[in-house]
């Protein structure tokens, strides 16, 4: 692959700037860093503002800037349903975060297992939200790191050096940016994350407001860029008779993605840092504007089709090592100054260090809280939860990495396939729990059946797919396996809790009160 | 007001707000479709943008009558 001198340029001291910036996050707004809370939600003290840009980076990851615009370029309309989840997602987040956000200020809770555990007191549920929550998020955080190797490749970077007594090291500049991700991580907490994530967005911003209106200008305007597209692919397949068709199955995976996007722990790392119910309330109406980045983004697809670039003969190694994901590298190479592609490929790659390190802390603090402290050292003190949660974020990441160089990419890509699936399960442990207490024992059972039935269809799929066609009554009804999952899950969850309750005459435990909640 | 009775607060029909935006995107073949087009965009594509706006715009109302009742 050719390398591009000003586009290395850019992107090298943009990167190291935004490494700078997080080491100086330990400083900012300095507080006890030895104490969990203090490195693990910056102390609960980010206000509107700083909220917006931490969850911005969060929520729309650098490795969904990389493949819903692949998947449009791929698969056409489908591809969009990213747009509608994570407009939908708001309402809900609006009303029901800051029921959340209120509990666990009153109870000290870092974690949605945190909130299980002092809600039903069950540790084994608590335990099974928290493993959850690891398994599905950790895959995220090497697709993360994939989303840079992408951008990495792009900018031809040569990644195989010689070390002198060594010998020949691969993939040196992944294992440099790990680096700097761990690095500030561990020093500076959600702090540094949340200053590389002002840098990231003004640096995502200038690209998508660039790339949308050059880019279709010299394509001819937005005319030509759809005329470009298959038609077929150009609106989802109507319903064959007897089936409710590619119509419902974007439905549903708008409903399981924005449901496992609120339950992921990482949004809710995020989301508990806020200052405020307020501040949540506000960005709930002013996140959308990422949104609106990010349906632009996604459309660059369909600008990739109309440019052609999958033809180009300097790209075929690229789209051979990444398939699709390298259409938007390669569109803007060839359609923008070398200087403007270095400038975007490091809004993706700092892009992809802010929900790294968010999912690493996620990751922490979930093990600290609620493998370790719960069943490991139940007297630990503050100091020691936080050194733990530390590492175990180097772990996380650490295994990230380990995934990403000496496994094949797909494994991540179905992982996270799955983890989408699993995360849902717990919905009716934590999102529903906040309004409405069934039996412990009845969610956990529901859990299970949820994870099982889901993880089936998707086998049943071989893990390429996550719709999975019911039939009900001689109509086939194609819906993403999470949304069927959690029917199953929640059914059983309802229909249980009578059963074990009327078997045990035990009081139900919560430490929660109805006013903790307002 | 006691502890009791605020706990569950009482259902005030300007919540009906929240729940546009998802009355509005439930039904995929009503947006399905090319014509009429915007800016050269088909439908299905320039409705979903849409409803960004529209989403954000549906929560204004609601959170002015939170702030209004010192919520």
């Amino acid at each position: 692959m050719t390398t591009h001198p000003a586009a290395l340029v850019v992107f090298i001291s943009l990167f190291v700037l935004a490494g700078c910036i997080g080491m100086f996050g330990a400083r900012w707004r300095s507080g006890d860093l030895s104490q969990l809370h203090e490195w693990g939600l910056g102390g609960r003290r980010f206000g509107t503002a700083i909220t917006w840009f931490l969850l911005g980076g969060d929520l729309y990851t650098a490795y969904t800037f990389i493949a819903v615009p692949a998947l449009m370029f791929g698969s056409g309309a489908t591809g969009f349903f990213a747009v509608p989840y994570v407009t939908l997602m708001f309402p809900l987040l609006f009303i029901a975060f800051p029921r959340l956000w209120s509990v666990a200020h009153a109870h000290g809770y870092v974690t949605a297992a945190d909130f299980v555990r002092g809600r039903f007191g069950h540790r084994g549920l608590a335990l099974a939200v928290a493993v959850t929550g690891i398994v599905a998020v950790m895959p995220y955080i090497a697709l993360q790191l994939m989303g840079m190797q992408v951008v990495i490749a792009a900018l031809g970077i040569r990644t195989d050096w010689m070390v002198p007594g060594i010998g020949t090291i691969h993939n040196v500049p992944l294992i440099a940016a790990f680096i700097v991700l761990a690095g500030y991580t561990y020093t500076s907490g959600l702090r540094g994350t949340a200053l590389i994530a002002v840098a990231k967005d003004l640096l995502v911003y200038i690209t998508v407001l660039t790339a949308i209106i050059v880019i279709p200008a010299k394509l001819g305007g937005y005319h030509k860029v759809f005329a470009s597209v298959p038609p077929a692919q150009l609106l989802l397949a109507p319903a064959p008779p007897g089936s409710l068709g590619a119509g419902f199955a974007y439905a549903t995976l708008i409903i399981g993605s924005l449901l496992a996007l609120f339950l992921y722990p990482h949004s809710v790392t995020g989301l508990l840092s806020s200052s405020s119910r307020q501040v949540i309330r506000r960005n709930a109406m002013i996140l959308p504007a990422y949104s609106l980045a990010l349906a632009m983004i996604a459309l660059l697809g369909y600008m990739a089709v109309a440019a052609g670039v999958k033809a180009m003969p300097e790209y075929a190694a690229g789209f051979e090592r990444f398939g699709n994901n390298f259409a938007v590298p390669a569109l803007f190479l060839h359609m923008l100054p070398a200087w403007f592609a270095g400038l975007a490929f490091a809004a993706i790659a700092i892009g992809a260090l802010v929900p790294a390190s968010v999912m690493a802390i996620a990751c922490g603090n979930l093990f600290t809280r609620n493998i370790y402290k719960d069943f490991i050292n139940p007297n630990c003190a503050p100091r020691t939860e936080a050194r733990v949660a530390k590492l175990i974020a180097f772990a996380a990441k650490l295994g990230a990495l380990f995934f990403v160089l000496e496994l094949r990419t797909s494994y991540a890509i179905q992982l996270q396939l799955l983890g989408g699936i699993w995360i849902c399960q717990t919905l009716p442990s934590v999102l529903l729990a906040l309004y409405v207490r069934l039996d412990p024992r009845a969610l956990l059972v529901g859990w299970a059946a949820g994870i099982g039935t889901g993880t089936w269809m998707v086998a049943q799929l071989g893990f390429k797919s996550s719709i999975y066609s019911l039939r009900v009554f001689g109509l086939t009804v194609p819906s993403y396996a999470a949304v069927t999952a959690l029917a199953l899950n929640l059914a059983l969850s309802y229909a249980l809790t009578p059963l074990f309750r009327a078997l045990s005459n035990a009081p139900q435990f919560d430490e929660t009160v109805a006013k903790d909640y307002l | 007001m006691n502890e009791k009775n605020t706990a569950r607060r009482k259902f005030h029909p300007i919540y009906v707000c929240l729940l546009l935006p998802y009355a509005g995107l439930a039904w995929v073949p009503f947006y399905n479709r090319i014509d009429p087009r915007l800016f050269g965009i088909p439908l299905f594509y320039w409705y979903q943008m849409a409803w960004i706006v529209l989403t954000a715009a549906a929560m204004v109302p609601v959170y002015l009558y939170q702030e209004g009742r010192g919520k």
